[in-house]
């Protein structure tokens, strides 16, 4: 039990596909992403749970995931920025993260859309405070601050049109 | 991060009868932040999330009893929580970020370390990392540091939002070790640093805490959680104050304080708070009632503006508590 | 009007917006050649001294660890310290990573660890014991200023102020006068990619280096000289660039020990900086600056008196234009301005975003707010009064300088007339609200730039260029510049950017890419439309109405397609199809856009700049020392705007930055050790989501034939020059009370 050298199995669901492999325990779920599955959407930047640019869906919920163990989430279903749009067509967060200019570099863009997307499911988007106050955990040193908003409400104003349609 | 071990244990006594060297994993969110940074060095990890833990239940009392393996996100978002505990609620999503609430865990909240920059970084001495070695955080870049509770040997600042609320409520901590269960008012679950400031709180060897629980909520509309800190979101507090007042025809039977941000753990002082029963709100009531909070602080090199801004902070909150209207967390405007 | 064809002045969402939205983009550190190794590096906890001793047995005993280099068994370097001088050229003694045992700044490095997974690498670099021999050191800036210097050698950008008429002597006769002196905390750029290097040694032994830089062929000709590498065997990509605000013009230490640690060990190696080691090379200097400013009653300045001070290391004289811009930008018949900087025991500080100007700019339109206000003068009205048309500093006519519109049309939009004068005179609740403005100036620069522009047998336009976009929009406004110059549509061009190997190109930084690449590209697009023309009359088997309308000057090239008239019918021809007329696969040319000789003339007799009017309301809990930006607007007149979308959300960022340097942003300096210890994201407070309010930018019409081929003057930096000003300024006007020194913090 105690060998610090023994591999542990890891297996997890990762934009619908198994992934089964025996890992060290001290892999994260970003570096595994990253380094051992080519998974580079998912950006890294600062390993330590403070900028957000590693977001990722764990079971549907947001979770940085630089501070998850791979080996500690067993059989969970994780979806990453390359998941959002599998078949090439854009998730509307997507399109409308292009359409708002809501990023410059790119580099926060993949958390900052994976955080959008959850917070939409979360519904914390009544107003554009509230927007700014549940996206907070994702910082963007570009300062593409505003677009993000207009990005995320252009998706709410979408979504409550469908939601209208359906209705009538 | 150094290499470890890693086990799930199927049973909390199996978990409690983990080696030496063993550190215990919930959330993760704090603890691989520190493997990362070289602070902890477990040899082995025990993954705490097969054992259930998560549950928010309803007391007999009429309390409730929060599961440690519950996240803090689904804590504060429990209807039973936001009904009957706004303030807790409104403590947990004044901390972190979305994204880390949905990982850390309630039982990980009440374990989690200071943000002493000394602390964090391995070249530093720091008594709390690495006993005997000094604190470089006294006489150094201490503007987040502590000015209540503080001692020679540290004056890191205990940098849980969440606990603050939880020991204005007067929460108990259950705990579950190799010796069997107990349980610890909250307000006695962290420790003071004195001359041994690497033990955070009072939890044995193997000991695991199970569960919280919260007394039967009495303070109707009359709370508040106010978090000043640098930025207007996600980040530790500068100064918080967690306060429950039960009002009746405009007089305070009584009240609970607890400060962040300012003391080495979740600062109360009964004294204050007594001062406050049976009187009416008042500017000179709420000003002693700072004043006997923050007695004894000891500002170092960079932090006195921490003791500027606690009594300001401390009446602006007794006033929104006495008035019934709480702080909101998303609206930045401090009534 | 030419309605397909996308052109420069339209608001194009960004080219290379698919591939960060998918997460398809490929940064620094994520290649992955096979037989990767990853390295970690350690770094020195003392701020000066010598290594005693270094002792690696532990962390090689971590599986999977290939090798640890240190200054004892690195591979051979260049011989002489003068190729170790990198792009930006600061005079000194460059630093050398591994290069001996010396300790020059706190979080040198001293090791790093090279190892077949990056756990392994992490692990093994904890374990490396080093002992340290220290030596005396002071990373105190206000200890440094006693020893503050003028050196020999200056930085090949500095401007060094000149005085005009008495300044003293007015000072001592102007009948209002404000001092003061102004500190600004060090800061760091922390883009949110941390540097990072991939280098992929080929199967030839050729080095292919993914580096975050902002400058490919610096980092080529860097590498190459100081690894002592002949030059064909590096080639440098940045395809993408995940911010750098100037971070990213020198070759940091990572691309260094990469490549040396490929070297050694003839592998592939990628080296990945962590947030902390952020903290470890440039930042924005340390600053004091003193201004004294004098006036008569009617607010007319009479004399202004600048002295600055930044920081810079022991071993390297980095300067920054920090005093001159006041003296430039207003009338003012005596003005005088010095300057120096002062040697501490860190690491170079270096440019960040608009260098200089944030500091100098900002502190010197708070002064320009206090003196307004002595003078009981509305801020507007005061700087509308000394409103200077030329270079005042110089004597020199400008190019151009629409700032009265930008305060005018900014003014407007803002609703500053509503204002009252008096401070604390709006309060709402707890909180105290105040307006203030600013103005800002910044270069409009041009360099030489050359671009590649090349039409293929598919029809495409394939543009190429060594510049670097670090999400500044460069891909897209090049594609809408290609787009007018060839007269077509902008999905049938694409753009390759990012490659040591491609047409020259300055490194990023200073604004000056658009109207310099953009230049390049014009240019190359028009002489390739010309050498089709010529082409298609030169040839053999083209069809006569193609040859009529050559001569006849009716063929016309739009939408992507050839225009001509055959027997008074209209009749096109495809890109394809000339091509294959004239019997190419491919047409291709490569231009230099320079300034030529008018504008070489130009810039020696006339001044560029950019310039801006900010005006912001901020809401002050004066009890709490809470301050919370409410409104933001800036005006800016920059030339031509080759993309409003792309340039509204470039200012809108820079705006974000100072909003960050205005009230959070310090990187706190243990001076004991030598090292900042806020060096994470948690600590180091940039702005978040729930900082920024919406912001408005409006572009002013300015337009100027002689500043760049495409009259573009740049907007990148000029969002910060001004904007924490008028935060400053609107926290006086809340609150009445005068900070002088950034940031100002809860409780300051």
């Amino acid at each position: 039990m105690n060998d610090v050298s023994a591999d542990i199995p890891c297996r997890l669901q990762i934009n619908g596909k198994t992934y089964a492999a025996d890992l060290p325990p001290s892999v994260t779920l970003l570096d595994l992403l990253r380094e051992r599955l080519d998974l580079t959407g998912t950006k890294k930047g600062c390993d330590r749970g403070q900028c957000g640019a590693c977001t990722v869906l764990v079971a549907g919920k947001r979770v940085k995931s630089c501070l998850v163990l791979a080996v500690s989430i067993p059989d969970a279903e994780v979806t990453t920025i390359e998941g959002l749009s599998p078949n090439g067509q854009l998730h509307p967060m997507q399109q409308a993260f292009i359409e708002a200019d809501a990023f410059q570099c790119g580099y926060c863009t993949p958390g900052q859309i994976m955080s959008a997307v959850a917070l939409l499911a979360e519904g914390h988007t009544h107003s554009r405070e509230e927007i700014r106050e549940f996206m907070s955990g994702n910082l963007c040193r570009c300062g593409a601050y505003n677009g993000i908003v207009d990005a995320i409400e252009q998706v709410v104003a979408q979504q409550n049109r469908n939601h209208t349609g359906e209705a009538a | 991060m150094r290499r470890f071990s890693y086990s799930r244990p199927a049973t909390l006594d199996e978990a409690c009868h983990s080696a030496e060297h063993t550190r215990f994993l919930a959330g993760g969110t704090n603890l691989i932040d520190l493997m990362k940074s070289d602070v902890e060095r477990p040899a082995h990890v025990a993954d705490l999330k097969a054992l259930g833990m998560h549950h928010i239940d309803e007391q007999p009392d009429g309390g409730l009893r929060l599961g440690a393996l519950a996240t803090n996100a689904d804590t504060a978002a429990h209807p039973l929580v936001a009904d009957r505990y706004p303030l807790l609620a409104s403590a947990i999503l004044a901390g972190a970020s979305p994204q880390i609430r949905n990982v850390a865990t309630n039982g990980g909240n009440l374990n989690q370390r200071t943000r002493c920059h000394y602390f964090y970084d391995p070249d530093m001495p720091c008594n709390k990392r690495s006993p005997g070695t000094g604190c470089s955080a006294r006489g150094g870049r201490n503007r987040i540091m502590a000015i209540l509770g503080t001692s020679d040997a540290c004056i890191a600042t205990f940098p849980s939002d969440m606990c603050v609320a939880l020991a204005a409520l007067k929460a108990t901590v259950n705990l579950t070790g190799p010796e069997g269960e107990r349980s610890v008012p909250i307000r006695d679950y962290h420790r003071l640093p004195g001359e041994t400031p690497w033990r955070d709180n009072i939890l044995r060897p193997g000991e695991i805490v199970t569960s919280i629980d919260l007394p039967p909520a009495s303070f109707g509309p009359h709370h508040t959680y106010l978090k000043i800190r640098d930025r207007l979101s996600f980040a530790f507090a500068i100064v918080s104050a967690a306060i429950g007042l039960q009002i009746e025809d405009g007089i305070i039977r009584h009240g609970r304080i607890a400060l962040g941000g300012v003391g080495t753990k979740p600062w109360c002082v009964p004294a204050a708070e007594a001062l406050l029963e049976g009187k009416p709100p008042s500017h000179s009531l709420f000003r002693d009632v700072a004043e006997r909070l923050l007695q004894g602080a000891m500002p170092d090199r960079d932090n006195a503006a921490k003791l500027r801004l606690a009594p300001r902070v401390i009446e602006r909150a007794l006033w929104q508590a006495s008035a019934g209207t709480p702080q909101s967390q998303t609206d930045k405007t401090i009534r | 009007m030419n309605v397909i064809s996308t052109n420069i002045g339209q608001s194009v969402s960004r080219i290379d917006g698919f591939a960060k939205v998918t997460g398809q983009a490929k940064y620094a550190a994520e290649p992955h050649p096979p037989g990767l190794l990853y390295g970690v590096i350690v770094n020195s906890p003392i701020a000066r001294g010598q290594i005693a001793a270094l002792r690696d047995t532990e962390a090689r005993k971590i599986p999977g660890v290939v090798e640890i280099m240190t200054h004892r068994n690195r591979p051979h370097t260049a011989l002489f310290e003068k190729s170790y001088v990198d792009g930006l050229g600061v005079p000194g003694s460059p630093y050398r990573p591994l290069h001996d045992a010396e300790i020059r700044f706190n979080g040198q490095p001293v090791a790093i660890v090279f190892a077949e997974t990056f756990e392994a690498a992490r692990e093994a670099a904890m374990l490396v014991e080093v002992d340290y021999e220290r030596w005396p050191h002071n990373a105190d800036f206000e200890a440094a200023l006693h020893q503050k210097y003028m050196p020999s050698k200056t930085r090949s950008n500095y401007v060094p102020p000149k005085s005009r008429g008495n300044a003293p002597e007015a000072y001592a006769l102007s009948p209002v006068k404000v001092e003061g002196r102004y500190h600004l905390a060090p800061e760091h750029h922390n883009p949110m990619e941390m540097h990072a290097t991939t280098v992929i040694v080929e199967d030839d032994g050729t080095f292919t280096v993914w580096d975050k830089t902002q400058g490919p062929q610096s980092v080529q000709a860097y590498l190459t000289s100081a690894l002592s590498l002949s030059g064909d065997k590096v080639r440098v990509h940045n395809p993408y660039v995940g911010g750098a605000f100037g971070s990213g013009l020198r070759a940091q230490y990572n691309v260094f020990l990469a490549a040396l640690g490929a070297k050694m060990l003839k592998r592939s190696v990628r080296v990945t900086l962590t947030r902390p080691q952020m903290f470890t090379h440039v930042f924005r200097p340390e600053a004091v600056m003193d201004i004294a400013l004098g006036a008569s009653p009617d607010g007319t300045l009479q004399s202004m008196i600048v002295e600055g001070v930044t920081d810079t290391s022991r071993f390297e004289h980095n300067m920054e234009n920090i005093v001159v811009w006041g003296l430039i930008n207003y009338k003012c018949p005596n003005a005088t301005a010095g300057y120096t900087i002062a040697p501490r025991d860190t690491y170079t500080s270096s440019d960040m975003r608009a260098p200089g100007a944030t500091t100098g700019v900002n502190f010197f339109e708070m002064a320009i707010d206090e003196i307004a206000y002595a003078c009981n003068m509305d801020p507007l009205t005061f700087r509308l009064n000394n409103y200077s048309d030329t270079d005042a500093m110089h004597d020199m006519p400008l190019t151009s300088k629409a700032l009265r519109e930008a305060m005018v049309q900014g003014a407007q939009h803002f609703g500053w007339h509503d204002r009252p004068m008096a401070p604390g005179s709006i309060r709402d609740g707890n909180e105290l609200i105040g307006w203030g403005m600013a103005t800002g100036i910044w270069d409009a620069m041009f360099s030489p730039t050359s671009a590649r522009a090349r039409l293929t047998a598919d029809g495409r336009l394939h543009i190429a260029t060594a510049a670097s976009d670090i999400g500044t929009g460069t891909y897209t406004i090049l594609a809408q510049t290609a787009s007018e110059a060839f007269s077509t549509p902008i999905d049938r061009i694409d753009i390759e950017l990012g490659d040591s190997t491609l047409p020259e190109c300055p490194t990023e930084g200073g604004s000056w890419t658009a109207a310099s690449a953009g230049a390049a590209v014009w240019l190359a697009c028009q002489i390739l439309r010309e050498k089709l023309f010529k082409a298609l009359a030169k040839g053999k088997n083209i069809p006569a109405w193609v040859k009529q309308g050559l001569e006849q000057d009716n063929l016309t090239l739009e939408d992507g397609i050839l225009h001509g008239m055959n027997e008074n019918q209209k009749i096109v021809l495809s890109f394809q199809d000339a091509l294959s007329l004239i019997g190419q696969d491919a047409l291709e040319v490569e231009e230099t856009a320079k300034p030529g000789l008018r504008g070489t003339i130009s810039q020696m007799r006339k001044a560029r700049f950019t310039h801006s009017a900010v005006f912001c309301e901020v809401r002050v809990d004066q009890e709490l020392g809470i301050v919370r930006i409410t409104r933001l607007v800036n005006a800016v007149a920059a030339g031509r705007i080759m993309n409003p979308k792309t340039a509204a959300s470039q200012v809108r960022g820079a705006m974000v930055m100072a909003a960050g340097m205005a009230l959070h942003e310090e990187s706190l300096m243990d001076e004991r050790v030598g090292r900042f210890m806020n060096h994470n994201f948690a600590e180091y407070h940039i702005p978040a989501h729930a900082d920024i309010p919406d912001m408005d930018v409006l572009f002013v019409e300015e337009k100027d034939s002689e500043i760049s081929p495409l009259g573009v003057k740049g907007v990148g930096e000029i969002g910060m020059c001004g904007t924490a000003a008028a935060i400053a300024n609107a926290i006086f006007h809340a609150t009445g009370h005068r900070h002088r020194n950034l940031p100002i913090s809860p409780g300051s």
